[in-house]
Order: structure tokens, then C-alpha cells, then sequence
């Protein structure tokens, strides 16, 4: 096993290009618990660590923010949550806080497990992910096609992530998870929501309860198409309850050890309601997000 | 491979570190620092907590090669010579340590808290050691040890 240590980015990808096997790493905590329990040897692990435009965010001139894939949870809490509330209230349900130190964004891209707690944010967010080969340069994958199965994403063996791309809020988002306590827990299932009140748009996101995380198309139409943007009057509880269900229908979860697809189904139905309950109230006291 | 970084102060050098190898396994079986504790390898308990470059990390998670040229603090390092740091201190005096198992990683772990966060709300301390599990005291006398040494350090800042 090879021990690789890119210096740069330049460098990251040509180490990839000639070890397409390498396994990137960047805060280990999805790799090192692999590496621990012996479950696969990688002929060699790509350090991320010491490329350091991984670990910085800025704002683009479009307007986005463009945030290197290896910032971790913790600063995207700390120096993000204000404008990326969705992503930071899924970043604070990550693990404990020594894995929100270490953990990443770009890792939870590249595990592409349906639980990642980053994707439904992501999603909700119209968030597009960059990444790169040296053979090919650069594409940008809206996040809506980067997931492509269970653990699988639309990433090729030569190509790293290097950073999302996404439009600070310009409404209330909210996020919502279940597990069976408040740390420490892979989501049984979650969902993202974020309002985007300048075109009068809800973007959602479903985790865990499909082989890829996904977004609930036909409630967010239904949603979008009820609420009364304009005149910013209360939410019809019918609207949120049917909005519910819609979400609960884009779904198809299994039974597995967190819990049953039934179960998952009334959960998602439920978070659905709640979150754009929520968001709805924060619009009407203002319109951004009053959580943060 | 060889890796070469700092502990506790001290330059390291460790020899034939398997790549694949955790900063957890470097400390113990390398560098014979034995404090940090290894229950779990899957950053689920804690208790390998170690300070990198000044932050919280599970040892375990932390790849050996990625150490490289890089400050570790571990539980051995909290001291200062024979004498303890306050946090040991109220650990102590609170009969907050039973099997010892979870101490170390709980011990820099709340170092860490009252460093940044001079009078934590209960709420805080138990979100800050929400990492970190413990079998055998039923996490009471550990909170009663935070906020003691938190109380004494706001005390001796005042
Ligand atoms: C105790 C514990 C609790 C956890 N709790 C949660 C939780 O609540 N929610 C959650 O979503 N996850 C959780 N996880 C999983 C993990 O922390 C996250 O998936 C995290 O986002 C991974 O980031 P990382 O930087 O540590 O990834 P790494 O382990 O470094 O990498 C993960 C994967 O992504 C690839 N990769 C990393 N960076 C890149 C890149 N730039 N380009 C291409 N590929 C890349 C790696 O090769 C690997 O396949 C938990 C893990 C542990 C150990
Ligand atoms: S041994 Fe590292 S977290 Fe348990
Ligand atoms: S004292 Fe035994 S595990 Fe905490």
C-alpha cells in the first residue's frame, strides 16, 4: 500500500490520474473505520489533507459560494451557518463533535451513502458539485445527478471533488433527521427543505429512505403552486399535510436494521409537514431563516 | 513509511508505520504513549481523543501519514510535569473516573470545552461530550467534575 501526499491540487489529480485505485482521504471517517475493521485494502490512500484550497470557501462572482470540499462540518457551522442554515443544521446532527472537526462535506460526496446527512440540504439547495479529472478538467454535476446509487455517485475513478457551489439562502430552510438519540446516529431517515421566495420555489430533500438521497418533485410543485407567496398568509394545515404525503411519495425506503420502510414513510410524511411548517413561519416573520 | 510529527512537545519519529495505520495505533504501540484509549476504532466512544493541531480528533480516525509534520496533544500532555491540570484535578476529586477506560479522551475533550468556552451551560458540557461514552459511571460525577474545573478556572481568571 502507497501513502500519497499531494501538495496541490494539480498534484492531487495527476496522483489520481496515475492510481485511479488511490482512495482519497480526507477527515478519515469513513475511510479509516474501512481500514480499521481490514473490510478492503486500497492499493493506496491520497491524503487530501495537506491541499489546502480543499479547506477554504469564497464567494464567486456569480453570487454563489463556492466551498472546498474538504472544509469540515465544524467551520461550516461556525463560519457558514449564517448563510447555508439547511446544510448547517445537518451539519450539527453529524456524529459528535470530534467527527464535525474532522468530517467533511466532500467525504460525505464521495461516500454517497443515501443517510449522508449533507445530501438533502444540497439538494434542497440546488447545490452543484465541482469536480475534476487532468484528463478532462472540470464538470459541474447538480447535486440532484450526482447521487446514482447506493453508494455509488456520479464521480469517475480519475476525478476528485473539489468543491459545491451554492446560492447563500435567500429564504428559510430547515432540515430534519430521525435517529434513536441526538448524536452519534445515521439517520433512520431526514429531510431538507429550503424556500427560495424569489421565484416562488420549494426545493426539498429526502435522506435515507430511497438507494439515493432525491428530491420530492411533485411536493415541491404542490407546495409551491398553494402557498401564498405574495400575500405571505398563514399555511392551510391541509396544504402541509398534503405536502406531506406528496413527500412521503417520492420515497421508497426498505426495512432494514434502523428501521421499516413503513415507518420511514409516516416519519418523512411527518418531518415534511413539520419543516415546511416551520419555514413557512419563518418567511412570515421576515423571510430569512430566523435559525441559524 | 516513515512518520515524523510532534507529541506532547516532543518530536516524534515512527518507523515502519503500515500506511494504512491510525494516528491511535502510531501513539500506542509506536511512540509508547498508551493514554489514549482504543475501545472502538470506528470514532463511536471517544475515549482515542487526542488534540491535532489544537483540535478534538478520534486517534483512530486519523490516518498515521496524515500526522505528518503535525502537533499532537494527548491525554500525557494535559499535565504540567506532576502536576495536574485542573480538569484531572476535578476528575479526580469528583470520583469521576471508575474503570478509567473513557478518561483520557473525556479528559482532552473537556479540556478543550472550558479552553473555549469559560462557563459552559450544562446543556453545552453535554453536547460537548456527546463523543464520548462511558459504561461505568453513569456520566453524573463527570459533569460534576466540568463543572468544577470550569468553576475554578472562571474563579482564577476573575
Ligand atoms: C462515529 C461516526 C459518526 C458518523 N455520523 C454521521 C452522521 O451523523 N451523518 C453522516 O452523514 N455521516 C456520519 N458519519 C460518516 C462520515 O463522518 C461522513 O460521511 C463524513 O462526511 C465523511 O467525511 P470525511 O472527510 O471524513 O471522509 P473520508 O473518510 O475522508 O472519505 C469518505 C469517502 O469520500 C471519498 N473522498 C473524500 N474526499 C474526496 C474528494 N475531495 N474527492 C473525491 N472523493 C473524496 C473517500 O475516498 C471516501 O470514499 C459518521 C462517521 C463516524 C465514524
Ligand atoms: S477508539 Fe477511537 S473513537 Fe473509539
Ligand atoms: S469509567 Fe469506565 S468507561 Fe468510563
Amino acid at each position: 500500500m502507497e501513502f500519497l501526499r499531494p501538495t496541490s491540487w494539480g498534484e492531487a489529480l495527476a496522483a489520481k490520474a496515475d492510481a485511479p485505485g488511490a482512495v482519497p482521504i480526507a477527515g478519515g471517517t469513513d475511510v479509516m473505520v474501512e481500514l480499521n475493521f481490514d473490510k478492503h485494502r486500497p492499493e493506496a490512500l491520497l491524503d487530501l489533507n495537506r491541499v489546502g484550497e480543499l479547506a477554504t470557501w469564497s464567494e464567486e462572482e456569480d453570487g454563489r459560494l463556492r466551498v472546498g470540499a474538504a472544509v469540515p462540518y465544524a467551520r461550516i457551522i461556525g463560519e457558514l451557518g449564517g448563510r447555508l442554515p439547511g446544510l448547517a443544521m445537518a451539519a450539527r446532527t453529524v456524529g459528535s463533535p470530534q467527527i464535525r472537526n474532522r468530517g467533511t462535506v466532500g467525504g460525505n460526496l464521495g461516500a454517497a451513502s443515501p443517510a449522508g446527512d449533507s445530501h438533502p440540504p444540497l439538494l434542497a439547495a440546488d447545490a452543484e458539485i465541482e469536480v475534476e479529472s487532468a484528463a478532462r478538467g472540470t464538470r459541474m454535476i447538480p447535486a440532484g445527478e450526482f447521487y446514482t446509487g447506493v453508494k455509488r455517485s456520479a464521480l469517475a475513478p480519475d476525478e476528485l471533488i473539489r468543491a459545491f457551489h451554492v446560492r447563500p439562502a435567500e429564504g428559510p430552510q430547515q432540515f430534519s433527521k430521525i435517529g434513536t438519540r441526538n448524536a452519534m446516529v445515521i439517520a433512520v431517515c431526514s429531510f431538507g427543505l429550503a424556500l427560495h421566495p424569489s421565484d416562488q420555489r420549494i426545493g426539498t430533500g429526502i435522506g435515507s429512505a430511497a438507494p439515493t438521497p432525491r428530491r420530492a418533485f411533485e411536493a415541491e410543485e404542490y407546495a409551491a403552486g398553494e402557498l401564498d407567496w405574495a400575500g405571505r398568509s398563514p399555511l392551510d394545515e391541509r396544504v402541509a399535510r398534503r405536502f406531506g404525503e406528496l413527500a412521503a411519495r417520492a420515497a421508497a425506503p426498505i426495512d432494514d436494521v434502523r428501521g421499516t420502510a413503513e415507518y420511514r414513510l409516516h416519519a418523512l410524511s411527518v418531518m415534511a409537514r413539520r419543516t415546511l411548517t416551520w419555514a413557512w413561519k419563518d418567511y412570515l416573520n421576515g423571510g430569512a431563516t430566523a435559525c441559524a | 513509511m516513515r512518520v515524523n510529527f510532534t507529541v506532547n512537545g516532543v518530536e516524534q519519529t515512527a518507523d515502519d508505520v503500515w500506511e494504512g495505520e491510525s494516528l491511535l495505533y502510531v501513539l500506542r504501540e509506536r511512540v509508547g504513549l498508551p493514554g489514549s484509549k482504543n475501545a472502538c476504532e470506528q470514532g463511536e466512544c471517544g475515549s482515542c481523543t487526542v488534540y491535532l493541531d489544537g483540535t478534538p480528533v478520534c486517534a483512530c480516525l486519523v490516518a498515521a501519514g496524515q500526522a505528518e509534520g503535525r502537533e499532537v496533544r494527548t491525554v500525557e500532555g494535559l499535565a504540567d510535569g506532576e502536576r495536574l491540570d485542573p480538569i484531572q484535578e476535578a476528575f479526580v476529586e469528583c470520583g469521576a473516573v471508575q474503570c478509567g477506560f473513557c478518561t483520557p479522551g473525556l479528559l482532552v475533550q473537556a479540556h478543550d470545552l472550558i479552553e473555549r468556552v469559560p462557563e459552559p451551560s450544562d446543556p453545552e458540557i453535554r453536547e460537548a461530550l456527546a463523543g464520548n461514552l462511558c459504561r461505568c459511571t453513569g456520566y453524573e460525577k463527570i459533569l460534576d467534575a466540568v463543572r468544577l474545573a470550569a468553576a475554578r478556572k472562571a474563579e482564577a481568571g476573575r
